[in-house]
């Protein structure tokens, strides 16, 4: 389980979870689980476009998930998020299936980028995710007091001259970025799942911006390593191993949630959500 | 009769396949796009969205069963909409959230199933045809039922219009007239189960949340009014619909030695452009000028969604 090619899969996951710990983590906070949802559901239609004009797949899930970041917070201005995600998630899913229907291979083409081959990856894919997973890192460390400020506080970041619209914009392009490395590996649907059930759990269990931070990040990375082990024992797919991990934290989470808020009715000090 | 051959390959009124298209693709359009405009107004677009995928997974399971693909389809849409419900789907803050831990599961799923259909069946073809759909293939026996749900559909939203129109505008309007809020909307998340999940079997999930979203967001920037709105969602969608079978049955003749385009490319496109369009300020202009003109003398232009509660 620890030799060969798994080799490859362990260090893909655990860059890819750590990732998705911390994205998350500003995923749910921002309530952004549809663009998170589209991005890298429509960026597949990229790679399927790249690969019928003969380029690299990565560059076309590159130029789709940006395009549908900027695309998504520039029409957001002017009409509901919601609803200009899902216009935006079908336009790039419909250039998808014309694309498919172009190209005279698709079948296994489809079925990878969607749920991804974790346990396929190459040693030389490891460093291209790297990479765009430390630049993410530093793009959140950077923009972390704005995204705070604007998911937590509106009028504190009103009142410092904060544009919310220019911080969500700038954040989906950081989705766009963790999303154009981590689909070749894990897949579009796999990435959606690790982005919000840790993140979901983990502000379960605390209140405090940095340990739900990190809690997310640990979640995720425990929710990855059982998954591939599971997948390898019983060669079912990680992506089921992957869901049924995050639902289960979550689970626990509200669980413990539960428990705690009979607590509280007991006897002790409510708390909320707090800055920095 | 060469000015129709511009627009009408041959063949195009003759073809049994075109027929059942035009007849299922306006069903669907007329279905979503009633039950789109409420989604819309609600916010529940990702919901919306998410459902189709969880139908989707519905679909992959019932091939796996052996049972009838559109009890997955529909049973599961049900399933989700209660597990949302369940999780916290009727407060704002934790909507977004509810809905996505239910479309990551339900994906999951979908993985296990697709992976299971695949080894059981070592045919290629159920992937492509469970995500994607096609309206040219749709077994022309299913219209009966699909007619028949859909019909039931629109009747559980008018049974609810009221409360329903209240409740996705003021909840305390809607508390102080005794409405259950809840109970309100869970009947609307499991009427849009129930379409969300007809559509994606009878024209696939991209489509399916093109038809619910794209004619009623279109209709609700260009209308102050929820009537209004619903028939303009109705009208913009059907034509999208029927321009889109339209162009991918001409598209075989487009491209030499190629199967044509998929009809979902087309009416995804279109519905795109009524949105885009209907952005621009010098239609906007327009509309209102046009519903001004309509509006008995006396009445105010400025009609509200609120003012007809």
């Amino acid at each position: 389980m620890f030799t060969g090619f798994m080799v490859n899969a362990w260090e893909a996951a655990t860059i890819v979870a750590t990732v998705a710990g911390v994205v998350g983590f500003f995923v749910v906070l921002r309530g952004s689980a549809f663009p998170a949802h589209a991005i890298p559901n429509g960026a597949f239609a990229g790679a399927a476009g790249a690969n019928l004009i003969g380029l690299n797949p990565l560059i076309g899930l590159g130029v789709f998930s940006l395009g549908a970041a900027f695309g998504i917070g520039a029409l957001s201005r002017r009409g509901r998020k919601d609803a200009v995600t899902a216009l935006a998630l079908v336009m790039m899913l419909a250039l998808g299936a014309a694309f498919l229907s172009l190209s005279t291979q698709y079948e296994p083409e489809i079925f990878s980028l969607l749920f991804g081959e974790i346990l396929g990856v190459s040693s030389s894919q490891i460093l291209p995710v790297a990479l765009l997973g430390v630049v993410c890192i530093i793009a959140v460390g950077v923009l972390y007091r704005r995204l705070l400020l604007t998911s937590l506080a509106p009028d504190i970041a009103a009142a410092r001259g904060l544009r919310p619209q220019r911080v969500e914009t700038a954040f989906l392009i950081i989705v766009a970025c963790a999303t154009t490395m981590t689909v070749p590996v894990v897949g579009a649907l796999l990435i959606f799942t690790l982005l919000i059930g840790p993140a979901a759990a983990a502000r379960c269990f605390t209140n405090r911006t940095e340990r739900a931070m990190l809690g997310s990040v640990v979640i995720a990375l425990l929710t990855v390593w059982m998954a591939i082990a599971c997948s390898y024992e019983t060669n079912w797919p990680v992506g089921f191993y992957v869901s049924v991990f995050s639902a289960s934290w979550y689970g626990i989470g509200r669980a413990y949630v539960a428990w705690h808020t009979t607590r509280v009715v007991l006897g002790e000090p409510p708390a909320s959500m707090e800055v920095g | 009769m060469n000015a129709v051959r511009v627009f009408f390959e041959p063949g195009f009124f003759a073809s049994g396949p075109v027929h059942v298209a035009l007849v299922i693709g306006a069903v669907t359009a007329i279905v979503s796009a009633v039950v789109g405009v409420f989604t819309v107004v609600r916010g529940q677009s990702f919901a919306g969205h998410a459902l189709t995928d969880v139908a989707t997974t519905g679909g992959s399971g019932a091939f796996f069963f052996g049972i009838s693909p559109l009890v997955g389809f529909i049973g599961s849409g049900v399933i989700g909409a209660g597990a949302m419900d369940l999780i916290g789907v009727q407060r704002v803050r934790s909507r977004d959230m509810a809905t996505g831990i239910v479309l990551g599961s339900a994906t999951g799923l979908a993985a296990l199933f697709l992976y299971l259909d695949a080894t059981k069946s070592a045919t290629t073809g159920a992937t492509q045809q469970i995500l994607f759909g096609s309206i040219f293939t749709i077994d022309p026996s299913t219209i009966p039922l699909v007619v028949i749900l859909s019909a039931l559909t629109l009747a559980v939203i008018g049974l609810i219009y009221r409360p329903l129109l209240i409740s996705s505008f003021s909840a305390e309007l809607t508390r102080a007239r005794g409405i259950n809020l809840r109970g309100v909307g869970l009947l609307f998340m499991i009427a849009m189960a129930v379409s969300v999940g007809l559509s994606s079997i009878a024209v696939g999930s991209i489509l399916s949340t093109a038809l619910l979203i794209g004619p009623a967001a279109t209709s609700v920037r260009l209308t102050s009014s929820i009537r209004a709105a619903m028939v303009l969602a109705c009208a913009l969608g059907v034509v999208a619909a029927w321009l889109g079978v339209l162009f991918a049955y001409d598209s075989f003749y487009w491209i030499p030695s190629s199967q044509g385009l998929p009809v979902s490319f087309f009416i995804v496109s279109l519905i795109f452009v009524f949105y885009l369009v209907s952005g621009l300020s010098i239609v906007r202009r327009g509309v209102d000028w046009l519903t001004r003109n309509n509006l008995p003398i006396g009445s105010t232009p400025a009609l509200t969604s609120k003012a007809e509660l």
